[in-house]
């Protein structure tokens, strides 16, 4: 199965469940978590299922294109429940099945991992779903976002899909796992690896990226004194992703890190508190089933 | 007595492995706890735990309560019976109350007043009326990380999937978050079954058949067993991490023993790194040969049989091959690049806000250890071994491989210095800076790693009390109390002679050069004597000294530690014996009135009346000086010994004058010269604060 059949089979398999099939959305992040798709809607009591593939940036993570394992770039398919189904487990194990993973045939386990992203002021209690012994999903049940208590409980399911389709089509190197059955990730992605992390790890302007890390802050906490909750959340996304520019040549250290992290914290808690009393005042339109929209129309 | 057997079941999704041991230990004692409170006998409570699901079996429990009397206490006779002798309304009224008449009264004295009482039968409730409260025990149970989910306000250890209540074929009806009991039980979430279970005897070999080995010590002695045997066939040696068996036992519900091989290149990659990558991410068993080599295989368990175990083994060996391939990325990388090039990015990492940089810090280690190095009169080249030490203690910090495994901290860095070409003590010395690495841990062997560690260790302690970071209850995010305790377990074990309060003010010099003294440097100053005098008592009392004689050593600043630790040990010998008991009233009587002396009075020689005063004062001006020989040089021995040279004077002087006498020139000198005696015996020990002990035994 290639890469592009997985992700189909994904999103049949939770269309089905009733998600909503969602793009990409089109600021980097690092993380599917970071969508505002995910992060903003999750708060909040109204009902929201969605499933989309997340292109995820982690710069520390390039290697040139030439580690077979590590990517600067990867995907993440990544879904959301909430409240969280009784059966999410069961209707999770399916999917691997739709997959072609046998579970008679394989050791799948589900292992302790406990999720926080600080610098969202997010924090989950879940597993890493191993597959003899490999991570291939995260499954976490939000229990607090943006500061705020997460009420009800979103349930996140985000599966590696690199990791997987090297299992599924049993190969070592992540740049011949193949996309369509002609075009492998390596035709798409080697060179943009190799550039990102020559860019990344020599090329980058450290004072420019420190400047624009303040100047996204300056903008973030602009736009939310406007009551502009999306358009902050993007200034703040754009901060993180700058900050892992940073991190990644290594000019910020672990207690620099901690003030970092604590800035664009205080930002995520101020946008999500914000969020919620927007809904609240919209009278959260999605609670009695109503589609998004239709009132103002 | 009819008895009955009694099944609980919570099934869960997967409970996080390192919660299972105290839960099961929870579940079991409230339990029992509450078979006793609601009177019911049993025979055995017997737990199981599997990471979906908590279990209790609870064999020959009394089926109904015991039948009990109980007294009901009425009014006072007063007010129970009229003038003339009639039961009032008040007695009337409570027995009734009570279910009785009063012809059921009897009276009983409490206190010389006598009070109606009426005997109740209570009947004994039947265990089906009771188990149901067994919700309460589900309920209570405390994890240190508990959830929510959904929209279910409970808070548990994982979200609740099922739950099994049967009195032996009967359900006991009880509902949490939304899910009923019922007979059902769920076999392994691939091999098994649904199975109602009629019996609760049968539950284990039920859900045995399930693939389910509910009991967590058995799954435990399986693996175990499957270990050694592999180990046994393949002439491997495999030791057993406890820890990681436990883990690994928490982690699964029917386990078999497999193994995996990973590529012998790999093996040129330090064997720590290795082992970290096995079993902290893999939870694998690394496999020795007999020599104690790391060989290219690797154990692990499976949760399932044997069925299609190559493909398992496969699979976990393309996982674990990623991580050596990024395992042996990082050390190729980090080879590529000069010490020089890793020291020069310290300063890009920022230690604490307040206190600046990693390089700053080493800056700092360097004219710690320095001090230290002159104060031990070190050689030369120990110095020069301990300036480069110093320089490159921390440079690790910076590489791939300590960026990704930060345990290997040290470790790597002690593995690239000798690549780099450093001297095998300078590297050494990398390594045990960060010993002892917790409690009880291994402490640094080489004096370069010695006195680097103090260096670091001094450097945090110091500076953070000095920017008001100072520990309070569970409030210690830089491991301060571990560092002191390490900085002294490292003075003691190397017995050197630095005077601790000496080496406080000259780590606060050096934060005062630079201007990182936020407080005052004296209140800083003994906020750090109490914080290492209570490390101090906490070592003494792990050596087993009693806690009044550790009250009486740290009546003093801090000096050097194995003088403090000496007298403590001395003084915790001579507790018992009578010779000591003799020197200790003198010195006591001499502390204890000393305390009404003035401050400013001093001894006036030509105020003396006596023979005793004058012999008292001259035997003291002639020990002195050999007494602070004995202290300069730490000899507690000695030191006790020229006190006792006192002792007889200091007798005859109480047995001859009145020290409180009406004339206050004379009591006021008199008091003076006790003063100075007290003082001295002080600057040994307070000696009035340890409870005289007869020999036991004698």
């Amino acid at each position: 199965m290639n890469i592009q059949e997985m992700i189909l089979t994904l999103q049949n398999h939770w269309s089905d469940q009733e998600c909503i099939l969602m793009q990409a959305y089109d600021v980097e992040k690092g993380a599917g978590t970071m969508s505002p798709m995910t992060l903003l809607r999750s708060l909040g009591p109204e009902p929201w299922n969605v499933a989309y593939v997340e292109p995820s940036r982690r710069p520390a993570d390039g290697r040139y294109g030439q580690n077979p394992n590590r990517l600067y770039q990867h995907h993440q398919f990544q879904v959301i429940m909430k409240p969280s189904p009784d059966d999410i487990q069961e209707l999770y194990l399916e999917s691997l099945q739709k997959l072609g993973i046998d579970p008679l045939a394989h050791d799948i386990r589900f292992v302790e991992d406990n999720w926080e992203n600080p610098t969202l002021g997010a924090a989950g209690l879940g597993w890493e779903v191993w597959l003899d012994g490999m991570e291939i999903t995260q499954f976490t049940y939000f229990q607090q976002i943006g500061g705020l208590e997460a009420n009800p409980v979103s349930v996140e399911i985000t599966y590696g899909i690199e990791r997987l389709a090297s299992y599924i089509q049993d190969k070592e190197n992540v740049f011949e796992l193949n996309w369509t059955n002609d075009v492998t990730v390596g035709d798409i992605f080697y060179q943009p690896e190799y550039e990102h992390s020559t860019y990344t790890f020599q090329e980058s302007d450290t004072d420019m990226l420190f400047n624009l890390f303040t100047t996204y802050e300056a903008e973030a906490n602009r736009a939310m004194e406007k009551g502009l909750v999306f358009p902050a959340y993007d200034y703040v996304l754009k901060c993180s992703h700058t900050f892992n520019l940073l991190d990644a040549k290594g000019v910020i250290s672990v207690t620099e890190r901690t003030s970092y992290i604590g800035r664009v914290r205080q930002l995520a808690r101020e946008i999500a508190k914000l969020y919620v009393e927007q809904r609240e005042q919209l009278g959260f339109p999605m609670l009695k089933g109503d589609k998004v929209g239709h009132e103002n129309n | 007595m009819k008895t009955t057997n009694v099944l609980f079941e919570i099934g869960l999704e997967e409970m996080p492995a390192r919660f299972m041991d105290d839960t099961e230990r929870q579940i079991k004692e409230k339990t029992i706890n509450w078979l006793n409170d609601i009177r019911l006998s049993y025979e055995t409570v017997q737990t199981f735990i599997t990471p979906r699901r908590i279990a209790v079996l609870i064999k020959g429990l009394q089926n109904k309560q015991d039948d009990q009397v109980e007294e009901a206490k009425g009014p006072s006779e007063q007010i129970a019976v009229s003038e003339d002798g009639e039961w009032t309304k008040a007695a009337i009224g409570f027995s009734k109350g009570q279910g009785k008449s009063t012809d059921d009264i009897y009276f009983k004295e409490v206190k010389g007043t006598r009070y109606v009482y009426v005997e109740k039968f209570i009947e004994g409730q039947k265990a089906e009326a009771l188990l149901p409260e067994f919700r309460e025990i589900i309920t209570s149970l405390h994890f240190p990380k508990s959830m929510r989910w959904s929209d279910q306000t409970l808070t548990f250890i994982r979200p609740i999937k099922w739950m099994l209540g049967l009195q032996d074929q009967q359900v006991i009806p009880f509902e949490i978050a939304g899910v009923k009991t019922s007979n059902v039980t769920y076999g392994h979430r691939f091999l098994g079954d649904v199975v109602t279970v009629t019996d609760p005897l049968q539950y284990e070999r039920l859900l045995n058949e399930q693939f389910v080995i509910a009991d967590a010590e058995k799954r435990k002695e399986m693996i175990r067993t499957g270990i050694q045997q592999l180990a046994h066939n393949q002439d491997w040696t495999i030791t057993i991490d406890e820890k990681l068996l436990t883990e690994v036992t928490h982690l699964l519900e029917y386990p078999t023993v497999f193994y995996g091989t990973f590529d012998s290149s790999f093996l040129h990659i330090p064997k720590e790194v290795l082992i970290t990558s096995m079993k902290e991410h893999q939870r694998y068993f690394p496999v020795e040969n007999s020599e104690g080599e790391l060989l290219p295989y690797f154990v692990s368990v499976r949760n399932g049989t044997d069925e299609y175990i190559d493909n398992v083994a496969k699979g976990n060996e393309k996982v674990l091959r990623a991580r050596l391939q990024d395992s042996q990325f990082f050390y190729e990388e980090d080879q590529k690049h000069a010490i020089e090039a890793y020291t020069k990015q310290l300063d890009r990492m920022v230690f604490q806000e307040q206190l600046g940089t990693i390089a700053d810090k080493v800056n700092r280690i360097r004219e710690i250890a320095q001090i230290i190095a002159d104060q031990l009169q070190l050689s030369d080249k120990e110095k020069q071994q301990i300036q480069r030490a110093a320089e490159i203690c921390k440079f690790d910090l910076v590489t791939n491989m300590v960026d990704e495994f930060s345990e290997l901290q040290g470790i790597m860095g002690r593995k690239y210095a000798l690549i780099f070409g450093e001297d095998e003590t300078v590297a050494q010395a990398i390594e045990e800076h960060y010993m002892p690495k917790h409690a009880n841990a291994k402490l640094p062997t080489s004096v370069v790693g010695s006195v680097i560690s103090m260096a670091d260790k001094l450097d945090t302690i110091v500076g953070c009390f000095s920017v008001g970071i100072i520990p309070s209850g569970s409030q210690d995010p830089y491991a301060l109390r571990r560092q002191a305790i390490g900085t002294l377990e490292i003075l003691n074990h190397n017995q050197w002679p630095l005077n601790i309060s000496e080496l406080i003010e000259n780590v606060q010099s050096i934060f005062k050069q630079r201007k990182l003294d936020a407080s005052s440097e004296t209140k800083v100053f003994d906020q750090l004597d109490t914080f290492f005098k209570q490390r101090t008592a906490y070592i003494m009392k792990e050596a087993k000294i009693e806690s009044d004689i550790i009250d009486a050593v740290l009546v003093q600043p801090l000096t050097q530690f194995s003088f403090m630790m000496e007298k403590a040990k001395l003084l915790s010998n001579k507790r018992y014996d009578v010779w000591f008991k003799e020197n200790q009233e003198a010195f006591v009587r001499v502390i204890n009135l000393a305390a009404k002396a003035n401050e400013e009075d001093e001894v006036n020689p030509t105020l003396f009346e006596n023979n005793q005063e004058e012999q008292l004062y001259a035997t003291y001006q002639k020990v002195l000086p050999d007494y602070q020989d004995a202290l300069t040089n730490g000899d507690a021995s000695q030191a006790l010994d020229t006190l006792s040279v006192l002792t007889e004077p200091i007798h005859a002087l109480f047995d001859h004058t009145m020290v409180m006498t009406e004339d206050e020139k004379l009591r006021s000198n008199r008091l003076a010269l006790l003063k100075a005696i007290a003082d001295t015996i002080k600057q040994f020990a307070d000696l009035s604060l340890i409870q005289w002990k007869q020999h036991q035994g004698a």
